[in-house]
């Protein structure tokens, strides 16, 4: 039974089905409904028995690198180019098939947008290597 | 304990008891669904209290103890629908059932009910390993790698979905078979506190064996001993895939392997004229010519690469229903014809597994034998690309390196 992640990007990946606004300038019931979405497939997903785990990132990037000998580590928040991926969270979901995780994965991107219109969200399928603490 | 020795069962011994025990209260009209919850609610008492308290009887006890479970169940069910009824007198827990059942029956049966063709396989293998297998359902998730909860919901989900099924019937043998080689095949090198999926398949295999004829049964059990067998000279002791030409094979386990070659035979002596050993005695018979060479170089792959011939021509359309075995004629085909030969071969796969790590790994391999090492590097870095363990990325970006390195590939 193969793991898988399920990526949310707040940007990057291939070219939008259609522009939208970012959440926080939708109608209030639109983002309710758009959050209340994402809690009703993680409840999928535990009664399907197919449910890992579930998590969110917050958009603040700081990339840290060794400093070299004896100084501190480098830092930087910025700035980055608007083009590169930023995660924005994850179902990690235990399948049967990776059509099994392809299918869960255009159900997540059909979560309410605008108006409660589908998003049509790309979201990037990642297979979890078995071997890997989590695998 | 006055006299009598104190039984504590180690826990092997009390998972042998789950199918008896299972079997004789589905057996006497308890239903599967309910029977089963029961008595994992027994183990996990037994589990908890039998180390202060061993019983008398442990088989006795699990039934008592699961039998009150039901009772239990059945009174709160009752009480829900009707609870201005004054308490009825309570039904006494049953004693042992009368008629005590062949061992390998008990396991046979519930095999069939666990291993039902209408249960997705994620499904069967969850039932199997808690309703015969005896495993408790954390047990089976941390041998997953998935939470407690969400184990729990597919063996639940499992459940319902047999409910209204009849289960007197005989299931199908030969799903019982793959499902069991699912559980083999799920092991990995897991931490030694978590459950041990590959032991666990044999000890299934082999009390399936005790209740079946079936030649495919035996087939089975020799195919996973003799491949278990091998599994300690697999990894070095810093971890890493040692291949099956380079293992040390001093380490390889020559107990099982003893045990899986007798099996074999005794599955091919039960097989009847009228048709061909089956694809699991024949894996088996391909990995006894394995495990029979002292030395890599020693390895008898005319021999091999007829019974793969046998495997290849037990399906109408191997490329399709059956590459694995097709790709592994290719690695026999190339050490008796020679690479350029068994490189041809893994061309007809290219359509069905050119996405498959396994596919470039066998090419990467053939490619070496030839002396192409450019070639062998660049295959092994495509196989790397597609795999989907550690270890064996790990492995295939090693062969790329080194194939590289030797091969004076410089860019």
């Amino acid at each position: 039974m193969p793991k898988f992640l399920l990526l949310k990007h707040y940007r990057g990946g291939p070219e939008l089905h259609h522009p939208f606004p970012p959440m926080d300038r939708w109608a209030p019931e639109d983002v309710e409904a758009h959050i209340a979405f994402q809690h009703h497939v993680i409840a999928l997903l535990k009664e399907r028995g197919e449910y890992v785990g579930a998590e969110a990132l917050t958009p603040v990037r700081t990339w840290v690198r060794y400093g070299g000998p004896d100084a501190a580590p480098v830092t930087t928040d910025g700035p980055h180019p608007e083009t590169s991926d930023l995660v924005a969270g994850w179902f990690m979901i235990d399948v049967e098939s990776r059509e099994r995780a392809i299918e869960l994965a255009a159900y997540v991107s059909s979560e309410p947008g605008p108006a409660g219109e589908p998003l049509y969200e790309w979201i990037d399928v990642r297979e979890i290597m078995s071997g890997s603490p989590a695998g | 304990m006055e006299g009598s020795p104190a039984v504590t069962p180690d826990e092997g011994a009390l998972r042998v008891l789950v199918p008896r025990v299972l079997a004789g209260l589905v057996r006497r009209g308890e239903d599967f669904d309910t029977a089963e919850d029961a008595l994992q609610d027994a183990l996990v008492e037994a589990l908890r209290t039998w180390p202060e308290h061993p019983p008398r009887d442990p088989r006795a006890w699990l039934t008592t103890v699961a039998t009150r479970r039901l009772v239990d169940a059945r009174r709160s069910d009752a009480a829900r629908r009707r609870r201005e009824e004054a308490a009825a007198a309570e039904p006494e827990p049953e004693p042992e059932p009368g008629a005590v059942s062949d061992e390998g029956d008990d396991t046979l049966f519930l095999l069939f009910c666990c291993c039902h063709p209408g249960l997705s396989p994620a499904s069967q293998v969850a039932l199997t390993l808690r309703a015969v297998g005896g495993l408790t359902t954390r047990e089976i998730a941390d041998a997953f790698y998935v939470p407690e909860a969400t184990m729990a919901q597919r063996i639940s989900r499992a459940k319902a979905a047999l409910r209204g099924r009849p289960l007197d019937r005989p299931g199908d043998l030969a799903v019982v078979l793959r499902v069991l080689y699912l559980v083999y095949t799920a092991a990995h090198h897991g931490p030694p506190d978590r459950v041990d999926l590959a032991v666990e398949a044999i000890r299934l295999a082999r009390a399936l064996t005790l209740a079946t004829d079936e030649p495919e049964a035996r087939g089975l059990l020799a195919l996973m001993l003799l491949g278990h067998a091998r599994l300690p000279a697999r990894l070095d002791a810093a971890g890493r895939i040692v291949p099956l030409d380079r293992q040390d094979r001093g380490r390889w386990d020559p107990r099982e392997i003893a045990e899986g070659v007798r099996v074999l035979q005794s599955a091919l002596a039960r097989q009847t004229d009228d048709r061909p050993p089956g694809r699991y005695q024949v894996q088996a018979a391909i990995a006894a010519l394995h495990a029979d060479a002292a030395r890599a170089e020693e390895t008898d792959w005319p021999q091999i690469l007829s019974w793969y011939d046998e495997l290849v021509a037990l399906t109408d359309d191997p490329v399709r229903d059956d590459p694995a075995a097709v790709l592994g004629r290719a690695v026999a085909v190339g050490e008796v014809h020679g690479p350029a030969a068994g490189l041809r071969e893994t061309e007809r796969l290219r359509e069905v597994l050119g996405e498959r790590h396994r596919w470039h790994a066998t090419r990467g391999h053939l490619h070496e034998l030839a002396g192409d090492l450019p070639a062998a590097a660049a295959a092994y870095a495509e196989a790397a690309r597609r795999a989907t363990d550690v270890a064996e990325r790990d492995h295939l970006v090693r062969r790329a390196a080194q194939a590289r390195a030797n091969g004076g590939v410089t860019s």
